[in-house]
């Protein structure tokens, strides 16, 4: 095992947590993330794999499936993004990639992105100050790109109303969460 | 502006990249007799019309398509909006 | 002495009296009031100074239409010029003061100009400053600079923040009054996703002005039962203090919401404005209507004000303007007024009706066919002089004027989208036109359905409508029982009397004859009228004055105001304060900050730091004792050369590009051949534009048969990825290659010098070998450090030393830099930053930014023998142009200076020994220069016509901005180790 220490987005040893009335902001760097694409050709031999791999069919557009340990989310045609749990997937990419073999590109993202969860009743009211997701009307599993602090962000909807995630760039991580931050304190 | 995206639906012009005319998708073949008279005529010959005018815009904040957009250029008005990938294999690009 | 004028009834909240001041006196007046009839309660009525000739004025309207009274707010770094005195809500401690006056509002220094008036006529500016040119820079701007605009800035920060936010619904409803109001009920009920916002604070419209019952309420207490169940809808959304801006494209639009300009400060961490950008599938524009003035001579003095405007101080605020008031009217609704302040025991002395057979209304003197000629009273109306029907005139006692032409539909945003107007005769008033912004319908006054019910009937209808359009079914609201009264107007626009002034535009003091004048030199069209005269081009738009300018030039040209035609309303709908434009998007916040791994271990170390984009680079790493910069940048050169030193490259762009045909797919965005590149080695690829101009360049490494990692200038990350995608999706669709960044998910460091081997012996696992032999230079491969982390390495040197790039994934990068800092110790290793970067990849004639830039093709970079012409790539036909390709084509090259003690600076340019120094002679440039700790010279590299084949010619270097002109030799760009024997050691 290496001994090498481990820093959050947000340059912590441990990841901040911040408490606004309605919502909860917390940094969330215990995710591994893998970047999936499929082939040219091997779009539906790829899906059946990774079907068997996940436990669960690759999600459509703008969506996201999950089992227990997985997450899939779709980020563009023919492309996912895969989560599961840092602590037991470091090696995501490489676990799905000799899963998949040829039928897919895979790319390990685990720390391209920086993911800070809001959760509680003024998630909308926070969101709505810094992007245009429509987040009212995102359900359970709803995934949007869009634009937040000047940055591409995912919003994901992990629960109807109530638990939204942003991924966003990781070096940016200060920035979203200021931003993120100073919504809230606005906004509720 | 709004650009109706063929897999996402209505998103704000904001997410996207802006290139120019979707004739850009017909690039010449290298080896022709007279490339390079095409290769100039692709690049530095573009129609600019006060109307309907095809183009290509890039949803860089969201999916990374490459959109062809047919859009008035007097009025805003978008009339169509196409996969670039699928403008560009009708128009028999492959390889 | 304190609100005088104070009536009874209203909708003040007497339970709570306000101070604030005017001009540092002290008033008081109560919640619910606006500024303008706080100070109409304590009897004061001249509220500001005209903008050109200084005229003393008050308000004309009770809404955000006002062109007269605009005020200072507050005072130090919260002061706010310009705020109409009409929408300002009062707030205990509120501070106001007059503008455009000097010394004091009372007396005015600057209302000399009245007296020049005959000089400020319409297309003054263009007859006056004129000529002769070289006055303008110095003497007109200045003055005209001084003397326009009416407010002052603070010039101070502004200490309060602004927001900018998203919202979406079915239905934006645009105005809270009786049509917007059922528009909400009938669309809320409906359970479609409603905005409904006014620019009041309070909704209601017209309603909370007038007197009408609404079934068996008044308007006032309807409105507010209303809003109470709309508030109570989950989905609606009922937004007071918030005005609708503009309709822009495909149904967007725009919106102010004044959070905390009701309070003195903002709460902490709130905002004082936000900025909203509201798509709505549908807007209904229920807007309503703003009443227009007549005009007549002396039309502007304090007092005289809109009819409708003065009831509606009557009714919800209670405040006269005066004790003693008149009305002039063309249309029944002018009287109105009259009834309504007679039943609040104001003194109306005469209903004056320009109309012969105009019905007696109210219990006070009717004048039928009389006209209001003229006005006296220095500071404020005394007396109107009226000619009556018989032309006898007779002179009237009163403080103030209620005048009335009647009512123009509001339809400013109807217009947004270039829409006109057109010509309603019944109404005598301009309607929405045919061409609406996308999504835009019109309820009730604002499309000319002026009567309660009507205004009732079809917010609801229209609301109904839109539903229906969007696949909704609304059902049909019960209507309560409202007034319903018919328009009766004959259409009077300007009183012909003498040879004094008659107002239109009283913001931007255009009179009548103005206009006669403007017609009289031939300005036929609507809109060179409104140029020239400036009729309606003030913050206001001319929304009072617009249709008298009309009118008049449509009675001087013999035509009617349909062939006149008008002109059309452009957003901000009201004047919009440039900090919500900015939103939090100003100081440290201008834009997001890119940190790489290693900036908190950076920021301990002391580091100075760069921007790059939105990269924060460490520039150097001083070190106790030095004083200037490059007493850093020369000993991390020196310690890089001489041992080792790290260097944070994880800014670098970097793209995974995967797929059985990633080779090919880089053959055609590389110049340069890739598709034999082994796997396991590391290629320089240099990309072009489609016109043969260098893009981008950088270093791509095969991890596998079907996987590169491309790395991009810091720069250009974006830009190239974007190319990338375009070459992909429409140039060669389906090729198998798959694209992703992976810019921030490795932490890299460049690690450089003689010792970098050594140094890195001690992180890397020892089961790969790095040795010269087991790792030569360009190799790549896939390899553990410090017991099994997962990294890669790259034998590739931008120093020109023996170098590697480590990376590691990116939470460990801050540990990894410190491991990597305390296994150099031994080895002296320093840190290095971008300068001491730039200064060696300058010693060995490295292309970057300053070279790539936009104008440089393959061959000037000396790179030309790369371009394959056995495949086809990316700009590879049109690099073979003649023009590019020229016999003295410029060449990349070094420069010495001949007297070490000069300087090579970038940006010069190359002129030979003797001859004219001249664009014509101009041999070329340098881009790029730095001091040599090695060669302890300044150097520069850059384009030198025909450069290879002029090594060791002498020039001049030329830099007429600056006034420099130093001699340099031309050498080889390759000033430190030409052969590249140490790189490969």
């Amino acid at each position: 095992m290496h001994d090498l220490v481990a820093t959050s987005p947000l340059g912590g040893p441990r990841p901040r947590t911040g408490n606004f009335g309605s919502v909860v902001i917390s940094e969330c760097p215990g995710w591994a993330l893998a970047s999936v694409a499929a082939r040219r050709g091997k779009e539906k031999t790829m899906a059946t794999s990774a079907k068997k791999l996940l436990g669960f069919a690759l999600p459509g557009v703008s969506s996201l499936a999950n089992n227990g340990t997985y997450t899939a989310f779709w980020t563009g045609p023919d492309q996912w993004m895969i989560e599961a749990p840092h602590a037991s997937h470091e090696d995501l990419a490489e676990q799905i990639k000799s899963a998949l073999g040829d039928k897919a590109s895979v790319t390990e993202q685990n720390d391209g992105w920086a993911r800070f969860d809001l959760t509680g009743t003024g998630c909308h009211d926070v969101l709505e100050r810094l992007c245009n997701a429509n987040t009212r009307a995102m359900q359970t599993g709803a995934v949007t790109r869009t634009r937040l602090e000047h940055l591409g962000c995912f919003v994901i909807c992990r629960a109807k109303n109530d638990h939204f995630s942003v991924i966003g760039p990781r070096s940016s991580a200060g920035s979203i969460h200021h931003a993120l931050t100073t919504a809230a304190k606005s906004a509720l | 502006m709004i650009i109706n995206h063929p897999l996402l639906g209505p998103r704000d012009a904001q997410e996207f990249t802006y290139l120019g005319d979707a004739s850009l998708i017909e690039r010449p073949d290298w080896e022709a007799e007279d490339a390079q008279d095409q290769f100039h005529d692709y690049l530095y010959l573009r129609d600019n019309p006060a109307g309907s005018h095809r183009e290509l815009w890039f949803h860089e904040i969201g999916d990374r398509s490459w959109l062809v957009v047919t859009r008035d250029t007097t009025t805003h008005e978008i009339t169509s909006v196409e996969m670039a990938r699928d403008v560009a294999r009708a128009k028999g690009r492959s390889k | 002495m304190t609100q005088i004028n104070r009536l009874d009834g209203g909708q003040v909240n007497r339970g709570t009296t306000l101070n604030f001041s005017f001009d540092g006196k002290r008033y008081q007046g109560h919640a619910g009031d606006t500024l303008a009839s706080a100070l109409l309660a304590n009897d004061v009525r001249l509220m500001g100074r005209s903008f050109k000739y200084h005229r003393p004025r008050g308000v004309l309207a009770s809404g955000s239409e006002e062109p007269n009274a605009l005020v200072e707010l507050r005072s130090g770094n919260r002061q706010e010029p310009n705020t109409r005195a009409t929408t300002v809500e009062l707030f205990d401690g509120l501070e106001a003061k007059s503008q455009n006056r000097w010394p004091s509002l009372k007396f005015d220094a600057m209302a000399i100009n009245d007296r020049f008036s005959n000089f400020l006529t319409a297309g003054f500016y263009y007859k006056t400053f004129m000529w002769p040119a070289a006055f303008w820079e110095k003497i007109y701007e200045p003055i005209i600079r001084k003397a326009a605009g009416l407010g002052s800035l603070s010039l101070q920060d502004d200490p309060d923040e602004y927001d900018k936010g998203f919202l979406h619904c079915d239905v934006l409803i645009v105005g809270g009054g009786p049509a917007g109001l059922a528009a909400a009920l009938t669309a809320g009920r409906a359970g479609a996703q409603v905005i409904i916002a006014d620019e009041d604070f309070a909704f209601g419209g017209r309603l909370n002005a007038e007197t009408f019952a609404i079934g068996d309420q008044s308007g006032a207490d309807w409105a507010a039962t209303t809003v109470t169940e709309l508030q109570a809808l989950e989905n609606v959304r009922c937004m007071s203090r918030t005005t609708i801006i503009g309709a822009f494209d495909h149904g967007i639009c725009g919106a102010i919401e004044r959070v905390s300009d009701h309070v003195a400060t903002p709460a902490s961490g709130k905002v004082r404005q936000i900025l909203w950008r509201i798509y709505g599938k549908k807007t209904l524009l229920c807007a309503g209507a703003i009443e227009r003035p007549i005009a007549f001579e002396n039309n502007d003095r304090p007092g005289i004000m809109l009819a409708g405007a003065m009831r509606a101080y009557a009714n919800r605020w209670a405040a006269t303007p005066a004790q003693q008031v008149s009305v002039f009217t063309n249309n029944d609704d002018g009287h109105r007024t009259a009834i309504d302040l007679i039943a609040k025991g104001v003194n109306v002395a005469a209903v004056i009706d320009t109309r012969a057979d105009a019905p007696r209304l109210a219990d006070c003197e009717l004048l039928a066919g009389a006209q209001v000629i003229d006005t006296s009273g220095r500071l404020g109306l005394k007396f109107v002089n009226i000619r009556l029907a018989d032309g006898s005139k007779r002179f009237i006692e009163c403080g103030a004027l209620g005048v009335s032409g009647g009512w123009n539909p509001n339809v400013h945003m109807t217009c947004h989208q270039r829409g006109r107007p057109v010509w309603n005769e019944r109404l005598a008033a301009f309607v929405p036109g045919g061409d609406l912004p996308v999504g835009l319908s019109v309820a009730g006054a604002a499309n000319g359905e002026f009567s309660t019910a009507a205004a009732l009937k079809a917010g609801s209808t229209q609301a109904a409508a839109a539903l229906r359009d969007l696949g909704m079914t609304a059902r049909a609201i019960r209507l309560p029982n409202a007034e319903d009264e018919g328009v009766n107007l004959a259409p009077f626009w300007f009183v012909k009397h003498g040879k004094g002034r008659a107002w239109l535009d009283q913001q931007n003091d255009v009179t009548v004859k103005d206009v006669k004048l403007a017609h009289q030199e031939n300005f036929k069209s609507v809109e060179h009228l409104k140029r020239y005269t400036t009729l309606g081009m003030a913050t206001d738009q001319g929304k009072t004055s617009n249709m008298g300018g009309l009118a008049i030039m449509a009675e001087l040209a013999g035509k009617t105001i349909p062939e006149v035609g008008t002109t059309i309303y452009r957003p901000p709908y009201s004047p919009v304060a440039m900090g919500v434009l900015a939103g939090r998007a100003r100081g440290k916040e201008f834009h997001p900050v890119r940190e790489t791994p290693s900036h908190k271990w950076a920021t301990e170390q002391g580091a100075s730091f760069v921007e790059t984009g939105n990269w924060l680079r460490a520039q150097w790493f001083p070190k106790p004792g030095e004083t200037h910069w490059r007493e850093s940048v020369d000993r991390e050169v020196r310690a890089v050369r001489g041992s080792v030193g790290v260097c944070d490259v994880t800014t670098l762009g970097k793209i995974d590009v995967q797929g059985t045909d990633a080779a090919t797919f880089l053959n055609r965005v590389y110049a340069n051949a890739f598709a034999k590149l082994p796997v396991g080695k590391t290629r320089y690829g240099l990309m072009l534009r489609e016109d043969g101009i260098a893009m981008d360049d950088g270093t791509t490494a095969r991890l596998a048969e079907d996987q590169f990692v491309m790395t991009t200038t810091t720069a250009n990350a974006v830009a190239v990825y974007r190319h990338m995608e375009f070459v992909h999706q429409c140039l060669w669709p389906d090729l198998d290659v798959q694209l992703i960044s992976t810019t921030e998910s490795w932490a890299q460091y460049a690690v450089a010098g003689p010792n970098s081997r050594k140094l890195l012996q001690k992180i890397v696992d020892p089961e790969f070998d790095i040795s010269n032999e087991g790792f030569e230079f360009m190799a790549c491969r896939k390899i553990t450090v410090c017991g099994g982390l997962r990294a890669r390495l790259f034998r590739i040197s931008f120093s020109g030393e023996l170098a590697f790039e480590i990376a590691v994934p990116t939470r460990y990068g801050d540990a990894l830099i410190r491991r990597i800092m305390e296994a150099g110790r031994e080895f002296d290793a320093v840190a290095y930053g971008t300068e001491a970067l730039g200064v060696m990849r300058i010693e060995k004639g490295h292309a970057a930014g300053n070279e790539l830039n936009g104008t440089t093709t393959a061959l000037n970079l000396g790179m030309g023998r790369m371009v394959s012409k056995k495949k086809d790539s990316i700009g590879s036909s049109l690099s073979e142009r003649e023009g590019l390709n020229l016999p003295d084509a410029l060449a990349l090259v070094g420069f010495k200076p001949t007297n070490n003690n000069d300087k090579v600076t970038a940006g010069g340019h190359l002129m030979a020994r003797d001859g004219p120094v001249d664009a014509a002679h101009d041999q070329g440039y340098v881009t790029s220069a730095a001091h040599s700790p090695i060669l302890n010279s300044s150097i520069g590299i850059g384009f030198l016509k025909d450069g290879a084949n002029r090594m060791g010619e002498c020039m001049r270097l030329v830099s007429p901005l600056t006034g420099t002109e130093v001699e340099i030799e031309v050498v080889s760009a390759h000033f430190v180790d030409p052969e590249g024997e140490r790189l490969r050691a």
